[in-house]
């Protein structure tokens, strides 16, 4: 096992020198000045812009320069924002539970749902509700989601006032950062009605972020189903007189599970991405929306540092679940 | 026994009736017809294909002609609507059918465009990685591992900002970020031809490294290639509405759909249609695209086939 976590870790290494490269490249190509562009319109004089080189490390082989920024990444220290002066990284992890908590309740929608819907179109293939699940998560699979979001806010908030249009809670509460969770947050303040607010604003944005990996879910536990059913132990289980629903749950579902645990995974990235959209549409202050934002502002510092902790974010996460499969699954483990 | 195999069974009616085996593109189009959803697909492609092609002589109006007695009025089933505007106008008074009309144009060149430009250029990196192999394909193969790690959308977003805002750029980006999936398919086909017969046949008959990755390599791993290049369409399109719909793709007046729905947002409250059609023929559009591509797949492919 050992072993198995340091190939993964080795494997991680070159993709993440690969990220910083992008990062470091990315912010040299933008057109214009750096120093001047983080003087804004005051304008700088000469002396003071030699010195700022001389203190960035611009003066040095570019080399060198991507030594420095690697150094610099590995303290921890990703730049300050031009707009806000705070730095890059301690504004991401301030917003970053908030998308952690969206896509969270985002693929426990899509779990709860998509793998029972998958189970039983694949047990009652070709019936219709077979076809029903098949159909309605392609469509889902296509939905362009900024729209799908639209929707709903024109349905639930406008049409049936169930639901608020925007935000995380409503104005009304002001919920002391404890865990930056605002739903566990908003149990510990004590406050009547926070939770219950903060729980009907999540419901809309949770949903649309979860259409996607729901949809790719029920496809795919529908064909590892399909493809275990098949199997020659499934008929032994079966011949020795087992009810269909243990055969199903006991025999079938843990074995197809290894696929499915695979796709849940891979889901990070969709989320993310995902999150970029559903934040900027529900006004949700998270990562996604202060990415956004940052492009709009010309906020550089903000848009290379937060590009390269949502990398190592999804990084990290694909090395988790490689080394669950590792558990799950020895044959992984022990393969080369 | 022998003399029963050997004799032509009789032939599926619809296809050739004569003795001769159904040509390939028969064979093909037999599998294809069997899936009923990859047929509605085709038609509803077929049919934004005639809209975009014929945008000049359908559409009723100019897309971007403005009508100042007519802002944000409702489609012409709804109280206030007219039959000069069928499905109502936008905010400055602009024909929403017309502008959904031309709009099929832009969103479908663009995904054909995007395609394209990716396909191309995974098909010849591909070749790269898996003919020269050593430190050419570990570089490649790193870099689209790099691609594949972070969030299309983010990198997308990423080129966006770096090259600016509009539809050109944004096409680059998504064709960049499509870009492994076809660098893959690709190395890893070349990689499994390179090593049969026929090849090594090729080359002992004296056929240069490049005649032999374009005539001989190439075809036989075009099938999971169109595959891959018609559920690219469908990500090219939604992608690009995405950044379109984000301010960073297609700029206003252009009638790309998604740029449509950025426009119609501030209007979600007061007027439902300028935000649920634009939105509708993404969605359709996409999904046709992908039934296609299922389709194709099964068709193609019989190894996947489930």
């Amino acid at each position: 096992m050992f072993r198995f976590v340091l190939s993964r870790l080795g494997f991680l290494i070159p993709t993440f020198i690969g990220i910083t490269l992008l990062t470091f490249i990315m912010i040299r190509l933008v057109p214009g000045d750096p120093i001047e562009a983080q003087a804004g319109e005051r304008g700088i004089s000469a002396a003071r812009h030699e010195e700022l080189r001389k203190a960035y490390g611009f003066d040095q082989p570019v080399i060198v320069q991507y030594g420095l920024y690697i150094s610099r990444v590995l303290q921890g220290d990703l730049g300050r924002s031009f707009v806000t002066r705070n730095s890059v990284a301690s504004e991401f992890f301030e917003l970053f539970p908030a998308t952690v908590e969206l896509s969270l309740c985002a693929i426990i929608f899509a779990v709860v749902i998509g793998l029972p819907a998958g189970m039983i179109a694949a047990v009652r293939r070709n019936s219709i509700f077979d076809h029903g699940v098949m159909g309605i998560s392609l469509t889902g699979y296509s939905m362009p989601i900024f729209w799908w979001g639209l929707l709903l806010i024109l349905l639930f908030s406008v049409q049936l006032g169930w639901t608020p249009v925007s935000g995380r809670i409503d104005l009304l509460y002001y919920i002391e950062p404890v865990t930056g969770f605002l739903l566990i947050d908003s149990l510990l303040s004590g406050e009547e009605g926070a939770f219950g607010s903060a729980v009907s604003h999540l419901i809309l944005p949770s949903i649309v972020l979860g259409t996607i990996p729901l949809a790719v879910i029920a496809r795919m536990t529908r064909s590892a189903m399909l493809e275990v059913l098949g199997e020659d132990y499934i008929r032994t289980a079966r011949a020795k007189g087992l009810s269909g629903m243990r055969v199903i749950a006991l025999h079938a579902f843990r074995n197809a599970l290894i696929p499915i645990v695979t796709v849940i995974g891979l889901q990070v990235g969709v989320l993310f991405t995902g999150a970029i959209l559903t934040e900027t549409i529900f006004s949700w202050p998270g990562v996604g929306k202060w990415l956004i934002e940052a492009i709009y502002r010309r906020d550089y510092p903000v848009l290379q540092g937060g590009v390269l902790l949502m990398g190592a974010v999804v990084m990290i996460v694909n090395l988790l679940v490689d080394l669950a499969y590792g558990i799950i699954n020895p044959r992984i483990r022990h393969a080369r | 026994m022998t003399t029963e195999v050997l004799q032509t069974p009789p032939i599926a009616a619809g296809t050739t009736p004569a003795a001769a085996p159904p040509s390939d593109l028969a064979a093909f189009w037999h599998d294809f017809r069997r899936n009923t959803g990859a047929v509605i697909g085709l038609a509803i492609i077929v049919v934004v294909t005639g809209l975009a092609v014929f945008a000049p002589l359908i559409a009723p109006h100019h897309p971007d002609r403005t009508d100042s007695t007519a802002f944000l009025r409702p489609p012409v089933w709804q109280d206030g609507g007219s039959w000069s505007h069928l499905l109502g106008t936008d905010a400055i008074g602009r024909d929403l059918l017309s502008r959904l009309i031309w709009g099929a144009q832009l969103s479908l060149s663009i995904g054909v465009a995007v395609v394209v430009l990716s396909l191309v250029s995974g098909v010849l990196i591909g070749m790269a990685a898996g003919y020269f192999r050593g430190w050419i394909e570990t570089a490649i193969m790193r870099a689209m591992d790099v691609i594949l790690t972070l969030p299309s959308l983010l990198l997308a977003i990423v080129i966006v900002a770096i090259l600016g805002p509009g539809l050109a750029n944004a096409m680059i980006a998504v064709a960049l970020v499509t870009l492994p999936h076809y660098v893959r398919l690709t190395r890893a086909a070349v990689i499994g031809e390179l090593s049969k017969d026929y090849v090594t046949a090729a080359r002992v008959g004296g056929s240069s490294n490049l005649r032999i990755m374009f005539k001989e390599v190439l075809p036989n791993c075009a099938a999971p290639l169109i595959v891959q290049a018609s559920l690219g369409v469908s990500a090219a399109i939604l992608d690009a509405a995405a950044l379109g719909f984000l301010g960073l793709g297609a700029q206003p007046p252009a009638s790309e759909w998604g740029t449509m729905l950025a426009d119609a947002r501030e209007f979600v409250l007061r007027a439902w249609w300028v935000v649920t059609f634009p939105g509708l023929m993404i969605l359709i559009t996409v999904l046709a695209f992908n039934l296609v591509g299922d389709g194709l797949r099964d068709a193609l492919d019989p190894k996947l086939k489930r």
